[in-house]
């Protein structure tokens, strides 16, 4: 995929080479495309068992998006760390300490509402972060794919919204089982927003927002949403679930992994 | 194929039929499309709708076997193109549901027949997928086999069917070929995936030579779906169709077909083949297949776990809707 963006004329990018950058832009970069690929394949497992068919296509129309969103930050990742590693090569031979994925999105797909809740709670997130990401980011290379990115995404945002109010406001179970999804979910979100010293390099680079800074306008629009869904977040007193983006993971990542790369694991140096 | 042994009326000769019959028989013969408000005899609603709906559900239980591989794509590409298949699959659902509704029928009619085991879906997809080259050999001759009947129905009498075949076909041609891609790599790959292949090859084979259901020679039921033009072709012509397309294609992949019987016939230009096991093919539609019972299991279970999500959103609909009218009675 690096070779189709480098090939299809990709902008010119002092960051890609830039050595004293590389370790904290490369892991970033890692964070982004390990979220697409994280629930890209949670959102795949609902393929074929869906529970009406237009849904089941569009389940399967954003695991499409998210993996291609993969194949650009991943393809990215592996120039700039400039060691051989293409997208598949860091999707398929890094084991769960070296994934930089959020735990919210590794998390089971559970039921729908656990699924579709999911979704508009990363998406707000990641709609917010992108949109910076294409008008702001001083990476041609990083504004590009965030624009890419951005047009499904602003879609997907769209329809968990309109899903969430739909469930919270429908019957007294669907609105039960999306109150469960959000007090389940919550005390995941707050990792999204939690910078280090990668973000803050990378910040300092103009290459991407500090993630402190999206938080207010995710708050405002999250609780927007929720208050038309008849939801209300549960108080956690500032406590949150973190370690993913540092590589310290639930125990769902490695059976994500054990899954999801068993063939070339077990056939090293196959082509397919 | 998608549709097997698909009941029909007996044929009726041009004395039996009554004016009405005649002149419909007449329009079909005459190459013109048949319209959901058009009148049509029961027996060729009824049939359609029993084929339409086969083939539809075998659409949505077909995102089954494949569907058990998307986890497990070898590679981030490889896995995009079997989502974005798969996905294909439940839009035809979608596009036959739809087709099947305009004679009548609603989309949960025919989930609750598919679901009681009334109606029934094509029988390889109660065979299971065990390695990745199955993915290959799915594309390669299950979607295969579905062109063959898929092309002629393009130009069957009905028009949404005919219609919903043309989108079809479009994109099974894609699936063929990319089931075929796959199948290249595995069998010109390393000495494992070309095993993989072989083993793949085996197992498929005779499925999918069954999908064209069995001899219809003589069988009443296909002279009058085919007097209809719902159905083109023979189930015996298409095999033989069939096995003529894909042997060569098996021996470019370097593939042996499982059939020590398969020979090149000079005169009638095509191969003589062994006949599969026609026992083991009713002992599948039975449901005895190796996987019927996860299969349905699999569609019932997505269906009465979604329950509540279907009703939240019909609740909502509702809800909405009221408050719209007292919004509007409001303003005046």
């Amino acid at each position: 995929m690096s070779d189709q963006i480098a090939a299809s004329g990709a902008p010119q990018d002092p960051f890609v080479s830039d050595a004293a950058l590389k370790p904290a832009f490369f892991e970033w970069l890692c964070r982004m495309g390990d979220n697409a690929l994280v629930l890209g394949h949670r959102t795949s497992e609902w393929c074929g068992h869906g529970p009406v068919l237009e849904e089941d296509i569009a389940l399967a129309n954003t695991a499409l998006d998210l993996i291609g969103h993969t194949q650009m930050w991943l393809g990215l990742a592996g120039e700039v760390e400039d060691e051989g590693r293409d997208a598949d090569k860091l999707a398929y031979l890094r084991d769960a300490f070296k994934f930089r994925n959020v735990l919210l999105v590794e998390l089971p797909k559970g039921d729908m509402a656990v699924t579709v809740m999911r979704e508009f709670l990363f998406d707000a997130y990641h709609h917010l972060l992108l949109s910076w990401l294409a008008e702001n980011s001083n990476s041609p290379r990083v504004a590009e794919i965030a624009a890419k990115a951005l047009k499904e995404v602003s879609y997907h945002l769209e329809r968990a919204s309109d899903l969430v109010v739909r469930l919270g406001d429908g019957t007294p179970e669907s609105h039960r089982r999306m109150q469960d999804a959000l007090d389940l979910l919550w005390p995941y979100t707050g990792e999204m927003f939690e910078g280090d010293a990668l973000d803050t390099a990378v910040a300092e680079a103009g290459i991407a927002p500090q993630p402190e800074d999206l938080k207010a306008d995710w708050e405002a629009s999250v609780q927007e949403i929720l208050d038309e869904a008849t939801l209300k977040a549960p108080e956690t007193a500032g406590f949150f679930h973190k370690g993913g983006k540092q590589g310290r993971h639930t125990e769902h990542l490695g059976y994500i992994l054990a899954e999801m790369q068993f063939l070339q694991r077990a056939y090293p140096g196959a082509s397919w | 194929m998608y549709a097997q042994l698909v009941k029909s009326d007996a044929l009726k000769s041009r004395e039996e039929m009554s004016p009405e019959e005649q002149a419909f028989q007449e329009r079909i013969d005459n190459g013109e499309k048949i319209e959901p408000k058009d009148w049509m005899p029961e027996g060729y609603r009824k049939t359609l709708i029993r084929q339409i709906g086969q083939h539809a559900h075998s659409e949505i239980v077909g995102q089954l076997p494949e569907g058990n591989w998307i986890t497990r794509a070898p590679t981030l590409e490889r896995k995009a193109i079997l989502l974005a298949k798969v996905q294909d699959e439940a839009g035809h659902g979608l596009y036959l549901y739809s087709a099947a509704e305009t004679l009548g029928v609603s989309r949960d009619e025919l989930f609750e027949a598919l679901h009681s085991g009334k109606m029934k879906y094509s029988s390889i997809f109660n065979y299971p997928t065990l390695n990745w080259a199955d993915m290959g050999a799915v594309g390669w001759l299950v979607d295969g086999a579905a062109i063959m009947n898929q092309v002629p129905l393009q130009r069957t009498s009905f028009g949404p069917y005919s219609r919903a075949m043309i989108r079809i076909c479009k994109e099974e041609s894609f699936h063929q070929r990319q089931g075929y891609s796959i199948m290249m790599k595995m069998a010109f790959g390393t000495p494992e995936q070309k095993e993989m292949a072989q083993d793949s090859l085996n197992r498929f084979w005779f499925p999918a030579l069954m999908m064209f259901g069995p001899s219809d020679k003589d069988s009443v039921h296909s002279a009058q779906s085919m007097a209809w033009k719902i159905k083109m072709n023979t189930n015996d012509e298409l095999r033989q169709k069939f096995v003529n397309e894909t042997v060569p294609q098996a021996e470019y992949l370097g593939l042996t077909v499982p059939d020590e019987t398969l020979a090149w016939n000079e005169e009638k230009q095509g191969y003589d083949f062994a006949e599969p096991d026609w026992n083991e093919f009713f002992e599948v539609i039975k449901g005895n297949g190796p996987c019927n019972r996860e299969r349905l299991e699999a569609r019932v279970k997505a269906w009465d776990d979604g329950e509540w999500f279907r009703d939240g959103l019909n609740a909502f609909a509702e809800k909405a809707a009221a408050r719209r009218l007292a919004a509007s009675v409001a303003a005046e």
